[in-house]
């Protein structure tokens, strides 16, 4: 016993004071939200979207990324000639419409996801319980998920946990592209969820089949069985893109103290 | 025949092999070099089929480990018609490959015991099917006969695909007398998004990312194969720094992993303190990934050629700082579990698997080092670094859950040193370099140790130097059927604690 004690006292508190300060720093080499100077490129230069191994690039008529599709691979940056596709640290890519995904020439801001109305607020605001469904996913979004509740990020004192049972959910995780093989347990652990509820898509493959997109054996992402309210983009996103949606998603994000 | 009368060719991990230099037997005398080979302690890594040249045929390759001699070995034959004779029941290693197979390219294994799909989609093949189900007809995962134990006392408990924690799905299939499981049947597939099918064609851009979501928790360990295999196929020679830079991104896998599920053991018995300190330091580990190359997965790390990121004296020195200071919290909080008594009461004797039958099932990785099988891709089959610095192979003698465990523990400390040795070994050189194209009609191989254990990925090309065939063998499709036989005997309440100690992928076996 005395040892479980001293070893409490030398592992310490370790909870961080996200959001209530600053989060932690990304590491340098982060890929978060990308940057493209359009002005730079050259008439007719396809090398980007060439090099996309999702077709998150398309230059018909005009340079787009959709974030919904993107890997942050960097094979696109390291493909311009003209380094106009740089990744930047931003981690905040959570969004309410799939369209605010498709990101434009220098666009330095998303429109980041608006908070639940007010009455769905005061239902989920302080209490939210999600069922976590993994359909088809290779398991990087489901443990970056999972991170969450460790005791650095301690999803817990938002009141947001992962429960056991559909039928003491709020609302559903969906990571993976949803395979042919997941889609009726997807949509039954869906229709289990009481009313009214929320779904939120994890990662690339949720929201468009990621690098399974088109594949025969799957759906192209969640909303193409349940509709979806927040979307998550990353392969996988970092904990602190999840944990940013979620708490934008309840309005308990004060950018003031987060921003430093 | 006896072994020595059959001639496989001889292939080293990590590298290549002209197609027509892989002899070609007819199937009873492919099925006997396995047979004898298995027996005489060889190991199946891989075993498939492609199409064949032949109309209305299906080649099989296999793939054998000879670990003693620290090679491979390579052979093929040709399956006319529609059934062969099953190898399995003499040979019960090939169990799943053959299942694979018939689920694959329509080939019925004529005497399999349990012939059911492997991940329940249609054939590859038009028209040619195994258990003759109509073409176009869904095919629901799962649905199917399960093993049953007959007796009026007797009751089943089946579980999933959705399960209670943050998990993959996959379907559990109980048979109880009270607590008791008698027997238990795992049914996967709900995973399959077509991999192996993808893949054909290739190398394309998105080969890699395929080869980095294979399993998520094994980017680095599956992209390196695949890597491996890709550099194999055009005779790229890299560089040491790269080879050991690999070698790190492996380790800190394997460290990152295990640490997790050393704190969910403890966390599936009650023991909190080393559930939450590992739960974190596991995310501190998956940091120093993420310092090497922004991801906590090291997706984009591994690329043909070498490795897309270096790294700087300063970032090697981050590195060493941060790896002491896991290692001293990581050791810290996982000597607690050995102190406790009530925990080790819950994790010796639960969930024996006994090495004779790791051996006839070809379980791998820390599954099978846990039932004292020396048996390790890094020691037995080197490649990259570990040619020249070998990491101790770390055995105990149980096979029960504490011995799962305990071996993870000591892994993780022989990672942690190897890492720290590494830092300081090979400064400076390039860390990537042209990985040139691809051979025609030619077969590669590589073999790397993941966290769960071997990572087999095979490459065929077609005379364009195109894959004509690319097979993908996780750990965890050795070592499902190992988890079920643990099982047997055991309470069903510790199926949580048993699963964890193997904690096996749903998507990497789905493919």
């Amino acid at each position: 016993m005395i040892q479980v004690l001293l070893a409490r006292l030398k592992q310490r508190h370790r909870t961080m004071k996200y959001p209530a300060a600053p989060p932690p720093e990304m590491p340098d080499r982060f890929r978060g939200r990308p940057l493209l100077a359009g002005s730079k490129c050259p008439e007719g230069c396809r090398a980007c979207a060439d090099a996309c191994p999702t077709g998150a690039i398309t230059l018909d008529p005009e340079l787009r990324l959709d974030l919904g599709k993107c890997l942050f691979c960097t094979e696109c940056e390291q493909a311009c000639p003209q380094n106009a596709i740089t990744c930047t640290r931003d981690y905040r890519l959570a969004v309410r419409k799939r369209q605010a995904l498709i990101l434009a020439p220098d666009q330095a801001e998303l429109e980041l996801a608006a908070a639940l109305d007010t009455k769905s607020r005061r239902l989920f605001g302080h209490s939210l319980k999600l069922r976590q469904v993994s359909a088809g996913g290779c398991n990087a979004c489901e443990a970056d998920v999972n991170v969450l509740g460790t005791v650095g990020w301690d999803l817990g004192r938002f009141g947001i946990q992962m429960v056991a049972s559909p039928r003491h959910a709020d609302g559903l995780l969906i990571t993976g592209p949803v395979t042919e093989n997941m889609k009726l347990a997807l949509r039954k652990t869906y229709d289990s969820v009481p009313a009214p509820k929320i779904v939120i898509a994890v990662g690339a493959c949720a929201l468009s089949g990621g690098p399974y997109r088109d594949h025969a054996e799957v759906q192209n992402g969640a909303e193409s069985v349940v509709p979806v309210d927040l979307f998550i983009p990353g392969c996988p996103p970092h904990p602190l893109t999840i944990l940013d949606g979620l708490l934008r998603l309840l309005g308990r994000l004060d950018e003031s103290k987060t921003r430093g | 025949m006896t072994v020595s009368s059959f001639h496989p060719a001889i292939l080293y991990n990590a590298r290549s092999l002209s197609l027509d230099k892989v002899p070609w037997y007819p199937l009873d005398q492919f099925q006997a070099l396995i047979a004898q080979g298995v027996a005489h302690d060889q190991r199946v890594c891989a075993c498939f089929g492609t199409a064949s040249e032949e109309p209305d045929a299906v080649d099989l390759y296999v793939i054998l480990a000879h670990d003693s001699e620290n090679h491979l070995s390579a052979a093929r034959t040709t399956v006319r018609g529609k059934q062969f004779p099953s190898l399995t029941p003499s040979c019960p290693q090939v169990h799943l490959f053959e299942r694979e197979i018939a689920e694959q390219f329509g080939l019925t294994p004529e005497g399999h015991p349990w012939l059911k799909p492997v991940r329940y989609r249609s054939s590859w093949r038009r028209g040619q099917d195994a258990w003759n189900r109509p073409e176009g007809q869904p095919i629901p995962p799962a649905v199917g006969d399960f093993y049953r134990v007959e007796g009026k006392d007797i009751h089943e408990v089946a579980v999933g695909p959705v399960h209670a924690g943050v998990i993959e799905p996959g379907h559990f299939r109980f048979q109880c007398h009270g607590e008791t499981v008698h027997h238990l049947e795992i049914a996967l597939g709900y995973q399959h998004r077509g991999v192996e099918e993808a893949l054909l064609g290739g190398p394309d851009k998105r080969s890699i990312h395929f080869a980095e979501t294979v399993a998520g928790d094994t980017s680095i360990g599956h992209a390196m194969a695949y890597c491996l295999v890709v550099e194999a196929l055009a005779g790229c020679r890299k560089s040491a720094r790269a080879q050991s830079l690999r070698a790190i991104a492996l380790e800190l896998e394997r460290i990152a992993n295990h640490i997790g599920d050393l704190g969910a053991l403890a966390g599936d018995v009650g023991f909190l303190p080393t559930s939450s300190y590992c739960g974190r330091i596991r995310g501190d580990v998956l940091n120093m990934t993420a310092l090497l190359c922004g991801n906590r997965f090291g997706r984009g790390l591994m690329r043909p050629g070498g490795v897309y990121y270096g790294m700087e004296a300063e970032r090697d020195a981050e590195l060493l700082k941060r790896l002491k200071a896991a290692r001293l919290d990581v050791t810290n909080a996982v000597n607690l579990m050995w102190e406790t008594q009530s925990l080790m009461a819950r994790f010796e004797d639960t969930g024996p698997l006994p090495a004779d039958v790791c051996r006839d099932l070809g379980v791998v990785g820390p599954a099978a080092r846990a039932s004292g099988l020396s048996r390790d891709v890094r020691q037995d089959q080197p490649f990259g670094i570990y040619r020249f610095v070998q990491i101790p192979v770390c055995t105990w003698h149980t096979g029960d859950v504490f011995a799962r465990a305990y071996v993870r523990w000591e892994e993780i400390q022989q990672s942690f040193t190897f890492i720290e040795e590494q830092l300081q070994a090979f400064p400076g050189d390039a860390h990537r370099v042209e990985p040139g194209r691809p051979a025609p009609n030619t077969l590669a191989v590589a073999l790397v140790e993941g966290w769960r254990g071997e990572v087999c990925h095979v490459a065929l090309t077609d005379s364009q130097g195109r894959f004509a065939r690319y097979k993908i063998s996780d750990p965890s499709f050795h070592n499902w059927v190992g988890l079920a036989y643990a099982l047997r005997g055991q309470q069903i309440s510790d199926f949580p604690l048993c699963n964890k100690s193997f904690n096996l992928s749903y998507c990497g076996h789905d493919l």
